[in-house]
């Protein structure tokens, strides 16, 4: 009874394109309602620019790399050094650039390994129920009972400076929070009559959750990602603040933010300016985050 | 030896009010090619019966407790889920009732139905037209291929095409299409179909039953369709199984249960069945209600509602009487019942 059609697969891969341009359209078109999230948009690729190229537009490229410059320091804000300079003798601007490279790079990877961590907990927990839901969602209760800063501070401490091991330290304390998110909607999914369906005709549980499951929740999964990006950009900035993490001459916002500390309020410059490269950040993946949920969840739209 | 053989099957179903005794020694023999409707109200397990054959009844909270289901001769609740998952779809398929949530919105059409082909070639390539140790990619492409052949059989116009639509893009009628060809694109020997019609309008239903009834014909592939409804029975059944709380009251061939029913259950429901020419409040209904599964009445289940009950009716299950050749009918007082 087998015969073989012939596919015109050129028409196929056209109409699956076309239908992906318009899925595209209609969500920009959806974005665009609200303004803030397209403000929000701009900015995160701005930075994200900036993260990849900020060395190379630095009007001081040396000083990231740790050169100093002693007749030159605090000097105020002026056309020369748009944000002043620090007690080394380093421009502002040149270093709140760089910084943007470990700021943003070391927040996306902590969302990232904590989302991945958390879903695949999350989802087996969900999915399976039983033991396994309960042994992987008490040791998700047990690291939520722990502060999160604390606990990236122990771990930071423990595996010694750098930026890899404080990325592990602060995502460690992270995926609790994505687990329970996607154990809550596969719990809910798991009950659709397709998946019953789909386990009628010999699906096993790995293919349910990839293919019938996680498709259908990545909407919130993406959106809390994006929100998350911010507080993980913040929890970089507090560890440099309080002198974990990334060991200077490496320009970070945080450990930038704490030496300016003790030149208060004399050098003003010196501190707001990494303070508020610092609010930009969370706040433009905030902007960025509500307005991909108005796209992603329907039941937010209006 | 039969296709299928549910053998004295009970279960208990726990609930917060006690354990309910939902199936009650059912008992049903399917033969090859043969097409069984399984009928009675709502919640008298007929779906249970079902969701049994292939092991998906959760357990907790239900409690198989006595009774073996056997297909080809083995007993299905003793296999573990790995072994079971092999039957399922190859040999054991299954359609469900409403075709709107059987089918995963964000996947394409003909990414479903490949799925379900891509996995039964893992156990069954000569399906897919393969041989044993092809490559994944052909295996694919292969079940990609097969899916496409499948919703052609089943009348998807331009097949090709509408495998890269989403369910959504598809009315009532062509998703139960699409889902009729997941159940047997693995070539099942039995197909167990619970409500395929009830959420499709009525021409639709007979086009569906005509298609189903076509394709497994032409396969020999056993079907158990379950329904309330006794005119899909009529319509496509070559057997008809009654059930009533938990237990089949009568059973044979459906011609002869329709056209001489013996059980008064069966002439209720039969009696129940609106026809045209009907004067308004004409129309039989049956007096009381289902019984409570948690503290079942005494003896058979449906003395309390049946007109002829007698203090005998109350003393034990009265036992499947064989009537004639195939038709069984559990009722005490059959000497009574003229036929």
């Amino acid at each position: 009874m087998m015969t073989t059609l012939p596919l015109d697969t050129a028409e196929l891969a056209q109409g699956a394109s076309r239908a992906r341009r318009d899925a595209w359209r209609r969500a920009f078109y959806r974005m665009r309602q609200s303004s803030l999230s397209i403000v929000g948009l701009v900015l995160v690729l701005l930075l994200l620019l900036v993260a990849a190229a900020g060395n190379s537009m630095a009007p001081f490229p040396d000083h990231i790399t740790g050169s100093i410059d002693t007749a030159m320091r605090f000097k105020p804000p002026s056309w020369s050094n748009w944000m002043g300079t620090n007690e080394l003798g380093q421009d502002v601007f040149s270093l709140v650039l760089g910084g943007a490279r470990i700021s943003l790079f070391a927040g996306l990877a902590v969302v990232l390994l904590a989302a991945a961590v958390g879903t695949i907990v999350g989802a087996f927990a969900g999915y399976l129920g039983g033991w396994t839901d309960e042994v992987l969602m008490r040791l998700a209760d047990l690291k939520l009972t722990l502060p999160g800063l604390i606990l990236a501070m122990a771990v930071a401490a423990a595996l010694g400076a750098g930026t890899l091991n404080m990325v592990i330290a602060i995502s460690l304390g992270w995926w609790p929070g994505f687990a329970r998110l996607v154990r809550g909607e596969v719990l809910s999914r798991r009950e659709e009559v397709y998946v019953l369906a789909a386990r009628a005709l010999g699906a096993g549980p790995v293919r349910i959750l990839w293919r019938h499951i996680l498709p259908n929740i990545v909407s919130p999964v993406i959106v809390k990602m994006s929100l998350d990006v911010g507080f993980a950009v913040l929890t970089v900035a507090s560890l440099g603040f309080v002198g974990i993490g990334v060991k200077p001459p490496t320009p970070e916002w945080g450990q930038m933010l704490s030496t300016a500390r003790g030149f208060l309020p004399d050098y003003w410059w010196t501190a707001i300016f990494p303070g508020a490269a610092i609010f930009l950040a969370v706040l433009s993946f905030n902007l960025l985050g509500d307005g991909l949920r108005d796209v992603l969840d329907p039941k937010s739209r209006r | 030896m039969p296709l299928l053989h549910i053998d004295n099957l009970h279960l208990a179903m726990r609930s917060y009010d006690g354990e309910a005794h939902v199936l009650n020694g059912v008992q049903l023999q399917v033969d090859k090619g043969e097409i069984w409707g399984l009928a009675g109200e709502t919640g008298c397990g007929k779906s249970v019966t079902g969701l049994s054959v292939s092991r998906l009844v959760n357990t907790p909270p239900a409690r198989y407790m006595q009774g073996r289901i056997l297909f080809d001769g083995q007993d299905v609740l003793t296999l573990d889920e790995r072994a079971m998952r092999r039957l399922r779809g190859r040999a054991i398929s299954m359609i469900f009732q409403d075709p709107s949530t059987n089918l995963n919105p964000v996947l394409r059409v003909g990414e479903q139905i490949a799925d379900v082909a891509f996995e039964i070639g893992r156990h069954a390539p000569q399906v897919l037209g393969l041989g044993p140790q092809t490559g994944l990619g052909e295996r694919r492409r292969a079940a990609e291929r097969l899916g496409v052949e499948m919703l052609e059989r089943v009348g998807i116009p331009d097949a090709a095409r509408r495998a890269h639509d989403y369910p959504h893009q598809f009315s009532g009628g062509m998703r139960q299409r699409v889902l009729i060809a997941m159940a047997l694109v693995g070539q099942p020997r039995l197909l167990i179909a619970d409500e395929p019609t009830t959420a499709l309008d009525v021409t639709l239903q007979a086009q569906i039953l005509r298609l189903l009834s076509d394709l497994v014909k032409r396969s020999d592939t056993a079907v158990l369709m379950i329904t309330h409804n006794l005119g899909v029975v009529a319509q496509i059944c070559s057997h008809v199984a009654v059930m009533y709380a938990g237990h089949v009251v009568e059973s044979g061939r459906t011609r002869e249960v329709l056209q001489s029913p013996r059980h008064p259950y069966t002439r209720a429901l039969l009696a129940a069945l609106p026809r045209p020419g009907l004067q308004r409040g004409q129309l039989a209904n049956l007096a009381g209600r289902v019984p409570d599964l948690i503290h079942p009445p005494p003896g058979c289940r449906f003395a309390p509602r049946c007109a002829r009950a007698t203090a005998a009716c109350t003393v034990a299950t009265p036992p499947s009487v064989a009537v004639s050749d195939q038709h069984q009918v559990a009722c005490v007082h059959l000497d009574e019942v003229p036929a």
